[in-house]
């Protein structure tokens, strides 16, 4: 980093301070972690309370050293992304269609928006043991669970999204000739989309959290079950590196669905 | 300045020229809102848009004008009374009659190209090549040919006025309806958008029926002024509005203009006193709004 950017320097104004910005707010990002890693070291070390029980983080890099070429740990993240994928893409391919059904549609609307008013509250995980007497396999409940937490959020976001749309937009589209199929594709589908990633984004958060608990209560593998292992068989450093795992896999899927839904909306990016 | 619209041999106006018109009229209209209590926003409205001619209608804010506006586009059904286009009575929207309303109604989610070319294009009327042909021409006639990519959100306001405009005019309404079209624009972006309007119209007249709130810019654009009462709102007096075409700004000094304008102030001004003396809520807005035009008759 050198002296502090003037306001107009030669060629592009503008472009140096934000990267001048952008480096040293990357510059203290790095410094905090690495200031937290340091004292979950030492306190780890020297036994601080609470801390002392804790692994420190140069067992856990070592554990995640040797997970790293375990394959089972790979099968792991494998199991939970595949119910994720299930669940979540069940959500949205069942509650998309749905939402825009009920949000589009009064009578429809008032027939079955009281149930899903009824459900919404229930946490999904609430739902565990019903949903092991609805279903012959673990692997089925827990794919269910994780659906559900989706689910709800998806209906309701894109209700509300539909219902809000401008009437503007509407008769507009209606006077310049449109069929009720235009109005459809062209007008209430895209108006409702920002509502739509938005369901989408606060929905793969809430499957993260429901199937890494679905795990630990009834599942046979998955992130949220190596790491409740983990905890049962003393490994602790093992605990961590799930820990962390479930932290990456659920920045993963929410980076995907952020540019995603920044691809599908171009019209609201700022410039 | 809004030069291309002024000289016209360039092809430009394929569109215009072919521009089919048609005659409104409005009989008896009313119009209630509400249970309890009802409020009743039209009462008695009678009006005749005539062919080719720029109707302004001028009127305190929120007497109704976009209740008439809404029920001549066929939004709203009158409760009682006879809208009819061409003798045919209006029994819904359709594309001989647009609006522009008072905030952009531009989709946001498509770019102005796709936004001005939705008409034609949901119609299914034109070839993609003659739609692409004919939406550049348009833009092109107000200056959009260079935004054609750019999304609504990424225009000034005036743009998306011209926009809108031009989103209109592709479709070949018999009916231009605009509702105050202009407000919320600042006053020099008002002024040349207000000279857009006018040219357009001079180019190839059409009926249009232009709202407003403002007393210069109705008699600037109107070929006919129709004055509006306070709620509920009936037509006070209409004044056909002799100044030459093509309007210039300079005509708002003129003797005449000037005349226009005293004895279009004068019936609002009383208009403001009835509101006044029955005490009712909007008739500080009434007078605050012509007051100030009202002081040097």
């Amino acid at each position: 980093m050198s002296a502090p950017p003037k306001k107009s320097t030669n060629g592009s104004p503008g472009k140096k301070p934000q990267r001048f910005l952008r480096d040293r707010s990357a510059f203290r990002g790095c410094f905090s972690i690495i200031v937290f890693l340091l004292i979950w070291e030492l306190g780890t070390r020297y036994g601080l309370p609470i801390l002392k029980a804790i692994p420190p983080p140069s067992a856990v890099l070592s554990a995640f050293k040797e997970s790293f070429v375990d394959p089972a740990y790979w099968g792991d993240w494998g199991s939970s992304f595949i119910r994720i994928g299930l669940g979540f893409i069940l959500a949205q391919l069942i509650g998309i269609p749905m939402g825009l059904l009920m949000g589009t549609s009064r009578f429809f609307r008032e027939l079955s928006l009281p149930v899903f008013e009824v459900l919404r509250p229930i946490p999904p995980l609430a739902w565990v043991p019903a949903s092991a007497l609805f279903w012959p396999t673990p692997e089925m409940s827990i794919v269910f669970v994780t659906f559900l937490g989706a689910f709800f959020v998806t209906i309701l976001n894109i209700v509300g999204g539909a219902r809000s749309i401008d009437a503007r937009f509407i008769r507009a589209a209606v006077s310049l000739g449109s069929s009720r199929r235009d109005i459809f594709w062209r007008i209430v589908l895209p108006a409702t989309l920002p509502s739509i990633i938005v369901a989408l984004t606060v929905g793969i958060g809430v499957c993260w959290n429901t199937v890494v608990a679905a795990e630990m209560l009834a599942g046979h593998s998955g992130l949220g079950f190596l790491t409740w292992r983990a905890y049962v068989t003393f490994t602790y450093p093992l605990i961590v590196v799930g820990m962390i795992s479930i932290g990456i896999a659920g920045y993963i899927s929410s980076a995907i669905i952020r540019v995603l839904g920044s691809r599908m909306t171009p019209w609201l990016k700022t410039n | 300045m809004p030069q291309p619209i002024v000289n016209g041999q360039n092809g430009h106006y394929h569109v215009l020229a072919q521009a089919a018109s048609a005659e409104m009229t409005v009989e008896n209209v009313r119009k209630s809102y509400g249970f309890h209590p009802v409020v009743k926003v039209l009462d008695d409205c009678s009006l005749v848009l005539e062919n080719r001619k720029l109707t302004v209608l001028i009127g305190p804010s929120g007497c109704g004008k976009s209740t008439l506006i809404n029920i001549l586009a066929g939004y709203d059904m009158p409760d009682s009374g006879k809208v009819t286009i061409d003798g045919q009575p209006v029994r819904g929207p359709g594309r001989d009659r647009l609006v522009v309303f008072q905030e952009t109604a531009l989709f946001p989610w498509m770019t102005t190209f796709q936004n001005v070319s939705y008409g034609p294009r949901v119609r299914k009327e034109m070839g993609k090549e003659a739609l692409q042909a004919e939406t550049m021409k348009l833009l092109k006639l107000v200056g959009l040919e260079a935004f054609a990519d750019k999304y609504p959100s990424q225009l000034s306001g005036g743009m998306m006025r011209r926009a809108e405009l031009v989103r209109a005019l592709i479709n070949r309404p018999k009916v231009m309806l605009m509702d105050e079209p202009f407000r919320g624009l600042d006053a020099m972006t008002r002024e040349l958008m207000q000279e857009y309007y006018v040219r357009l119209f001079e180019t190839k007249p059409g009926t249009n029926l232009f709202v407003t709130t403002e007393i210069d810019e109705a008699i600037f654009l109107a070929d006919r002024l129709v004055i509006m009462s306070n709620r509920p709102a009936s037509i006070r007096k209409v004044i056909d509005i002799n100044l030459p075409r093509p309007r210039k700004f300079q005509m708002l000094t003129s003797k005449e203009y000037l005349g226009y304008k005293r004895d279009a102030l004068e019936i609002l001004h009383v208009e403001a006193m009835k509101a006044f003396a029955k005490g009712k809520q909007d008739a500080a807005d009434f007078m605050e709004a012509y007051s100030k035009t009202a002081g040097n008759p």
